[in-house]
């Protein structure tokens, strides 16, 4: 028989479980109650869908032109929607609808590949100051300082512009390269807040080596707001990298289905068919809209401030 | 009997370009046997706290001066190198702090910081470690311990994280622990658990334990010895039952009317000690110093003003005062 007073130990052991959920449960629970958070999330997961399923979503070929369209194509009339092509022509005679659904995987390639870069980077460089401090601090410290006075889009364009044959790899290094500082700096500073921690003293009062107090102690406290702001840079790479394409500063090949520059081709025929710029310029606002909102939530959500 | 830990005229100065030193600790000496139980007593920022984290090297690299000598079993652990320094903490002595919650690293289980010390200190292996470490949970009155190493400190109540955090303290059976305010952070019945399971594993281990506190009654509990701290000095030093029979400081004095006693008269209004620390004299000045407690103390001559009272041994106590409380049995 169980006694009353071990069934209602039991029952305090679950209530303590209850209130004692994780933090990243907590976060979790936050994040799908909040309306803005739901948006960004449904937007992210139907462009990365997109972008993944592309080959066998869109209809046709990005680079083929069809001559049933390049028989009305002309300078001063591009055919619109028609049977099998559904956004109509291209200035080229190609299928606009699967440019479109294509483009999206260079533009999640290129934003994931160089955030990841940059937050891989960002992290060593505010790690290593961080955890050391004095002059190690200061040196990287201040070219970090350097890097973030100078506009972000106009540091992409002078890396970008730097190679010798722009590309798509120039491209990501530039976009990379420009959140490498804002990275280092955050990390940075959430990593001196960790030094000056109780539980970090109290873990040097124990022994345990320098190694693992930053390795193990410091590290990984300090991460929650550079996960955030991965999500937030998300956004801005896809802008910057439409932009430096856009500008003529990444890969210029004409068959190439990618937002920014499809954009920049567009200009062009404006007054022909506003269309062929109108789609990749909302394309790249909902996804940099997407990601900036899941990002913000996911600050939200995180901030111990906002929990009770 | 040798003493396990000697603390001679340690002094820690915390330094400012452009500013004068602040003293946070003057001149402390005093000593732990081995297995003995010693208070360090005193209102916040008489230097306590800076006194232990001194002991177990922790200030700050930059911005103080220690000066003194801190040894323990005969070596100064101020000469050690930072590696030598750092291979005994936890293993030669450690320490357990106020807030159990931030002490303990929020983002892994609690079993993997206590193994974290048995692999470094007691070279054991993963498995063996982890043995250990449900043994050590155990022994701290930690419930169903086995399941507990994976949990998370948020996940656990306040009394069994100070459990965990003397767990992982008496891990590697220090000869000497510090405790700083181990209490403080915790309710009244789980105080007492606390202070009883910390006095009943120090007996158990033959540990050396130094309880620093602002509160008497822990001290009453649980001390063998007890230096009463003011403004960075000793001001008083006395085996438990002598300084509560008879509190010679006038401080002292006044810290014990302080408390509400059982077999006080109703109605009695407690005694208050005047002012606060910020109205202290400094013990030492160019033109000759003073008691830094003669702004508060009711019992001041005119000397308490001029001339630091020097520290006077008579028999097992150590008194800095010109002008003592009588002593409970008449002489003074």
């Amino acid at each position: 028989m169980t006694s009353l007073l071990e069934r209602r130990r039991r029952r305090v052991d679950e209530l303590a479980e209850a209130s004692g959920r994780s933090l990243t449960a907590d976060a979790f629970l936050r994040l799908r109650r909040n309306p803005v958070a739901i948006v960004g999330a449904v937007i992210v997961a139907l462009f990365v869908l997109v972008s993944i399923l592309a080959p066998w979503i869109a209809p046709h070929d990005a680079a083929t032109a069809f001559p049933e369209l390049q028989r009305t194509l002309r300078p001063d009339s591009i055919p619109g929607a028609q049977p099998g092509f559904p956004l109509g022509s291209d200035q080229n005679g190609r299928d606009f609808f699967s440019r479109m659904i294509l483009a999206s995987r260079q533009t999640l390639l290129v934003g994931v590949l160089a955030t990841l870069i940059g937050l891989v980077f960002g992290v060593l460089i505010g790690a290593l100051a961080g955890a050391f401090g004095g002059w190690v601090d200061t040196v990287l410290m201040r070219v970090t300082d350097v890097l973030l006075s100078i506009p972000s889009l106009l540091l992409a364009i002078s890396i970008a512009a730097l190679a010798a044959r722009p590309s798509q790899t120039t491209v990501i290094i530039a976009v990379a390269l420009v959140s490498v500082p804002i990275f280092a700096r955050l990390l940075r500073g959430s990593m001196l807040a960790q030094r000056e921690s109780d539980h970090v003293l109290a873990a040097t009062s124990l022994g345990v080596p320098r190694r693992a107090i930053v390795l193990r102690h410091m590290l990984p406290n300090a991460m929650g707001p550079v996960i955030v702001q991965a999500t937030l840079t998300l956004a801005t790479s896809i802008l910057d990298a439409a932009a430096l394409s856009f500008l003529g500063l990444g890969d210029g090949d004409p068959a190439r289905a990618e937002w920014g520059l499809m954009l920049a081709n567009a200009q062009a025929y404006l007054d022909v068919r506003p269309a062929l710029a109108f789609w990749p310029a909302i394309a790249i606002i909902l996804v940099a809209l997407g990601f900036t909102l899941l990002g913000e939530a996911l600050r939200e959500a995180l901030d111990p401030k906002g929990r009770r | 009997m040798t003493p396990l830990l000697e603390v001679e005229d340690l002094r820690v100065a915390f330094t400012r370009r452009g500013e004068p030193d602040t003293v946070a600790v003057d001149g402390v000496s005093f000593d732990v046997r081995p297995g003995e139980i010693v208070g360090l007593v005193g209102e916040s920022g008489c230097g306590k706290s800076v006194t232990s984290l001194a002991v177990m090297r922790l200030l700050p690299e930059r911005g103080n001066r220690v000066t003194g000598s801190i040894r323990m079993d005969g070596e100064d652990l101020l000469a050690l190198s930072d590696s030598a320094m750092r291979e005994r903490r936890g293993r030669d002595l450690s320490m357990i702090f106020q807030d159990p919650l931030s002490s303990l690293n929020p983002v892994i289980p609690v079993g993997l910081q206590v193994t974290e010390v048995l692999t470094r200190h007691r070279g054991m292996k993963k498995d063996a470690a982890r043995r250990e470490a449900a043994e050590l949970l155990e022994r701290v009155g930690i419930p169903d311990p086995r399941r507990r190493l994976d949990s998370y400190p948020h996940q656990m109540s306040g009394g069994m994280r100070q459990r965990a955090l003397i767990a992982i303290a008496l891990a590697c059976t220090p000869r000497l622990l510090i405790a700083d305010e181990p209490t403080t952070a915790l309710d009244v019945t789980i105080q007492a658990q606390i202070l009883d399971l910390l006095k009943q594993l120090v007996a158990e281990t033959g540990t050396a334990l130094v309880m620093i506190t602002h509160d008497l009654g822990v001290v009453a509990g649980l001390c063998d010895r007890v230096n009463v701290l003011y403004a960075g000095r000793i001001v008083e030093r006395a085996d438990r039952h002598e300084l509560f029979r008879s509190p010679r400081h006038p401080y002292t004095h006044g810290l014990l009317g302080s408390i509400p006693r059982l077999d006080g008269a109703p109605g009695e209004d407690l005694a208050a000690i005047s002012g606060s620390v910020n109205d202290n004299m400094p013990w030492a000045s160019p033109d000759g110093g003073a008691c830094a407690f003669t702004p508060r103390c009711p019992r001041a001559l005119e000397v308490c003003a001029r001339v630091t009272p020097a520290a006077e041994e008579t028999g097992t106590r150590v008194l800095r005062c010109h002008n003592p409380v009588p002593d409970a049995e008449g002489a003074v």
